[in-house]
This record gives C-alpha cells, structure tokens and sequence, in this order.
C-alpha cells in the first residue's frame, strides 16, 4: 500500500500549538477500570478471620489526554490489548469512563443521559472493525440506512429519506438497487461500505473509525481507505483512527498517538512520527516494520512480555521492558511534555535528554 | 419500517429458497406430523360445523342413548359413530370441541407465556445487572412451585372467593393464566441467553451509536435476531400446555364437565373402563397422544433445522 503524495498534501497542515479552540475533541485524564471481582457476594473474603471485601480491577485505561482537532485524522496506534478500541468507545458514549472527561467542541459528554447525547449521536459517529456483525442480519441494507434517518429527521417526509438513502450508497460506491438485499448477500467490503454509508448518513462531522479495515480482505483495504480518504475531503470530516498497522498510519493519518498499556507514550504529526521516534516503545514498534529493503534488519528486541493490566507496574509502565529505564522511571508516572518540534512524549530519558 | 414495493427476491421466494423449505419437502416424519396437526386444528376449530351434534346443547343431549359403542363394535348406533360417553353424549362431537377447548388452552396459554418470557428475558438480557438478577431470581421462584401447586392455590382461591360457578364459566381462562404464569421462566431463560450472545455484537452497538433507545433496540434489532429459539421452544411449551391443561382437567381442577377438554374427558371416562366402556377414555386419549406426538415431532424437525451447529446446508 503505498501512500499517494496527493492524499497526504489534501490534510490539512497541522498546527504545532496545543491550544484547545480549534480542537473538536478533548479528552482529559480519561480512565477506566472493569472490575473483574463480580458482585457483592462473590467479592468477601475470609482474610485473617475476618471478612473483608476484595476487589481486583482490569486498568485499561490509565490516564488519557488526546485532542483531535477539527478536520484531522488522528491515528490510535498500539498492540492488542493496549487500550485503543476502549477510548474509541468512551468517546462514543459506548462505555462511561471511572475517571476523566470527554469534551466535544467545548461541551462535556461523558456523563450525559442518552436523551441528552442524541444531537452529538447526529455529529459524531462510529464505524466498526467487523463488518460480518455491525449490520442487523434481519435487516435489510433499505432499512439500516433508513433507521438514522429516521430517528434525526422525524420531519423528513418518505421521498426525501429515499433520496438520501440512494444519495448516501451511491457516495460510498454501492448500488441503490441493492437496498432490498439483505447483509449477508455482500462481500466483506461491500458490507463495510454500507456500514460507513450508514455512519455518513446523518451527515457527522467526526467519525471514530475502530479498526475499519482489519477484517477485510488485504485487495479491499486499500478500496476502502481511499473511500474514507475521499470522504473526508469532501465532507470535511475529523477522524479518531483505531488501527494497528503502522503501514495504513502512514498513508492515512495527519497524526499519531502511541498507546502502550492504557497509556499515550507520544503523540506526533505522522512525518515526525516516523522520522524521528522519541520513545523508546515507539522506536521498537517502528523497527518491526518489515522493510523490502531490509537484508540485515536493525529489529529492537523488547525483553519480557506486556505486563497484566491487573497489577499495574509502578512508575512508567514501560520500564521494565525498556532499555534506557533508570530508578526514576521505577518510581515516577512520566507525563506528556512538548518537544521543540511540538511532538509529545512522554519519557523521563527523553525529558533527561539521555535519549 | 415495511416496504411495499414488490422485493426483488419477494417474501415467498425467499421462503421457498430457505433451508427451512427444503428440509421440510425432504423430512417424510415432518410433512406427516404437519397434516396431522393441521387437520386436527381444522378439525377441532370448525367443530360447530363438522360435530353432529353439540355437546353444549342439553336438549340434544339423550341420556338413554348413554355408554354406546363405537360403530364396529356390535350394539352401535349409526347416529353415534364413536360412540357416546356416559351422559349420552355423542363422542365424536365431544372429541371435535374437547380438541378445540385443548388447543385453545395450549395456544392461549403459551402466548402469555411469550409475551412474559419474552419481556422479560429481553429485559434481564439485554439491561443486565440489577434487572437481570432481579428477573431471573423471580423466575427461580416462579420455578419452584411446580405447575399443580399454582393451579390448585389460584382454584382453590378463586372458587372460595367468587363461587365455583364463576370458576367453572371463566376456566379456560383461568387455565390459560395458570398455565402461561407458571411457566414463563422457560421464555425468559432461553430469550435471555440468546440476547446475552446478541447484545455483544457490532450491530447494537451501531444502533447504540445511532442514538436509538434501549425499548427499540430490544425489540427492533436483539429480538428478530433470537427469533429461532422463541420458535423451537414455542412447539415444545404448546405441547407441554396442552398435556397441563389435561392433567389439570383429569385432576378436576380444569375444565368443568359440562365444558370437557380432552383432559376432562378422560377422567369422565375413567369411571367406566372397568365397566367395558373403554371408548370414552380411549378414544380422547388416543387423540390427544396424537396431537402432542405431532406438534413434539415437528419441534424436533424445527430445532434440527434452526440449530446452527446442526446445518449442513
């Protein structure tokens, strides 16, 4: 997949400042935990004699400030289990978070009731990783895509929907007629098409995008990447990108964040990004990129495994698996700071400069 | 939500392209046990027009034409094909509304137990938490007073209270309603474990992100996607409602005899087995075996072909 120059110059530049106005979306010190301790009853334990209660937590999410400004495509990257679909999720209002809070264009979001969040449903959508299970196999495509309508239109009258619906497949490269067809008569692509002409349907202006490709067929991602690239350029959309190829960062994001155990460890235009990674996770993420030219590849070997979620290490929740960790990042939470290029890292050697 | 516009594939060709179809020309047991079914509920449903006399009607009621044998047993009246039961009523008739009052029981008393079972375990499903193991505990409890127990506590009530007349010219509802509120918790438990495999997949949550309420997802999109177990489970519970309603009726606590669903005619009969009449408990007996036979056999064909695991196609 190669990335057309074009493409990359239609993004807009992105500014270097962190100033919350022209952002669309704020994210600040999100957190959640998912209890793993069930109820009440099964959470006594006898300990010493006595009965106490003993609760044990999954901490995905530990503390996550991201802005998304407006006509941007910001990329979430990072391997399974790192947090990136649970944001995705806390954004669109899917999973209330512990901690923390979500503005959109300056509003708070995350606590409201469902009745409340029903005009941001009408700005902000979500398209799915699996195309096999986000259309209701009992529905036709007519009717998915009507069913937004709908409910955001209750004035629209039955020509007007219609135009819509054909208006909408059309622009995702589906053929109208094919509204009477039921999911499962599509291909993988085809469905993700319609799910995305579901999501455009109601004219959003932010698009959380959770691993849209990675179920499809590899000749299809890239059809489908162009569709959501063209759609951007046209509607001028803001995009929060799920993904975990570094390879799709690359052709399709304006910027980047790196996730790594619930954490951001650095956020930077695409180009910093790959020019120049600061932290050290990201440098072995990047150095695992299989390159054609590559006879002898310069691979940084991670020692260790991711550690459990349950027991959070202490400190940076890298350190043990990073090469430059001294005592202080034993000890100490590093938190996002602005380099001079305006890239963000997170990284007490970084911020030390012995890196 | 319907289209009215002719669908290109349309609804019955889509009906005659579906595994369902073609498992059933295929399944020789099926078709047969679907006749079957299909004309005793014909049968028992235009009794009025097909039962010789009507067993309701005192007047045609002879009591010196009592205990004659059906027609290839020598002492039979012509006018009595099956015979007549002890207070001289023609058998056949009596089968012909006795079939109706059963099945009118069965389907009454299994669409209560949908719609409560279904409610329910959409809600315990689909809401979790505190709902959840609130619905669920009331159906543990619901469980544990066995059919029998509740049909004599709400009779033996209901009787006290307002008579037993009263009782006798509302019993078919009332065994509808002791029959659909004891046995709901098999709705909610089955619906409740297919929405609890629905609720985590993409599509509600796409209708989530769309802003929809949590009533119209529920009946919208999780419940037409757990519709093959509501009907695998219909069949069996129709079966059972019907062998209920019988062995209430045999234990004098369902229809009255003046009313007599096949259950009540049994038991009429069992009095005069001894005595050679055989006929009045047999011959309803046998109808009834046959009927429960039929609509179990055809659940088990419909649970094969709607089980996932199970499909070859």
């Amino acid at each position: 997949m190669t990335a057309p120059a074009e493409a990359m110059a239609a993004h807009p530049t992105p500014t270097q400042n962190e100033k919350s106005d022209d952002s669309l979306l704020q994210i600040r010190g999100l957190k959640k935990r998912f209890s793993l301790s069930g109820d009440f009853l099964e959470q006594l334990r006898f300990k010493g004699g006595k009965l106490v209660r003993h609760q044990e937590y999954v901490h995905a999410i530990n503390g996550v400030d991201l802005d998304i400004k407006r006509g941007e495509a910001l990329c979430v990257v990072g391997e399974s289990g790192c947090g990136k679909s649970t944001v995705a999720r806390m954004v669109m209002g899917l999973i209330t978070p512990s901690e923390g809070e979500v503005r959109y264009a300056g509003e708070r979001i995350d606590n409201l009731s469902s009745r409340q969040l029903l005009p941001y449903r009408k700005r902000m959508q979500m398209i799915f990783q699996n195309p096999y299970a986000s259309l209701n196999p009992r529905m036709t495509i007519q009717q998915t895509l009507e069913e937004p309508l709908r409910l955001h239109h209750p004035d629209w009258h039955r020509e007007k929907i219609d135009a819509k619906v054909e208006d909408v497949m059309q622009s995702v490269g589906i053929d109208p007629d094919w509204g009477k067809r039921f999911g499962h008569e599509f291909s993988g692509g085809q469905r993700q098409r319609i799910a995305i002409a579901r999501a455009l349907a109601v004219d959003p202006e932010f698009i959380v995008a959770d691993e849209p490709i990675s179920a499809l067929d590899v000749s299809i991602q890239a059809q489908v990447l162009n569709l959501l690239m063209e759609a951007q350029q046209e509607r001028n959309l803001t995009y929060l990108f799920i993904t975990h190829d570094l390879a799709v960062v690359e052709h399709f994001g304006t910027r980047v964040a790196v996730m790594y155990l619930g954490t951001v460890c650095e956020i930077a235009t695409t180009s910093t990004l790959f020019a120049k990674p600061r932290h050290p996770y990201t440098q072995a993420l990047l150095s695992a990129i299989p390159r054609l030219e590559d006879d002898r590849p310069q691979h940084i070997r991670l020692s260790g495994e991711v550690p459990t979620p349950v027991n959070l290490p202490s400190g940076c929740v890298f350190h043990g698996r990073c090469p430059h960790a001294n005592a202080r990042c034993k000890q100490e939470i590093p938190v996002l700071q602005t380099q001079d290029d305006g890239t963000r890292v997170a990284c007490h050697a970084v911020e030390e400069g012995r890196l | 939500m319907t289209t009215t516009t002719p669908s290109v594939p349309g609804r019955w060709q889509r009906f005659r392209d579906s595994y369902l179809w073609y498992s059933f020309k295929r399944d020789y047991t099926a078709q047969l046990c679907f006749a079957i079914f299909v004309c005793l509920v014909f049968a028992a449903f235009s009794a009025p027009l097909l039962a010789p006399t009507n067993p309701y009607d005192l007047a045609q009621i002879d009591i010196l034409a009592s205990e004659l044998p059906p027609f290839w047993i020598d002492g039979a009246d012509a006018n009595y094909t099956l015979g007549t039961d002890a207070q001289g009523r023609d058998l056949l008739s009596v089968i012909l509304y006795g079939t109706r009052v059963s099945l009118l029981i069965g389907f009454g008393a299994v669409a209560l137990q949908a719609l409560l079972g279904v409610t329910f375990g959409l809600m315990a499903g689909y809401l979790g938490g505190r709902v959840d193991a609130f619905l669920m505990r009331l159906a543990d409890i619901q469980l544990s007073f066995s059919t029998l127990m509740v049909a004599i506590v709400v009779g033996a009530v209901v009787k006290a209270s307002f008579g037993s007349s009263f009782y006798s010219s509302y019993a078919v509802l009332m065994l509808v309603l002791i029959i659909g509120l004891a046995e709901w918790p098999q709705y909610a438990r089955t619906v409740r474990a297919s929405v609890l495999a629905e609720k985590n997949k993409e599509y509600v949550d796409a209708a989530r992100v769309m802003g929809l309420r949590s009533k119209r997802i529920m009946f919208r999109h999780v419940l037409p996607n757990t519709l093959s177990p509501i009907f695998v489970i219909s069949t069996v519970q129709i079966a059972n409602a019907i062998i209920s309603e019988a062995a209430l009726s045999f234990l004098g606590l369902g229809m009255p005899e003046t009313h007599p669903s096949l259950g009540s005619l049994i038991k009429s009969g069992f009095d005069y087995i001894q005595s050679g009449s055989w006929w009045i408990t047999l011959i309803p007996g046998a109808v009834l075996v046959v009927l429960v036979l039929s609509i179990n056999l055809l659940g088990d064909w419909l649970r094969d072909v709607m089980n996932p695991r199970l499909y070859k196609g």
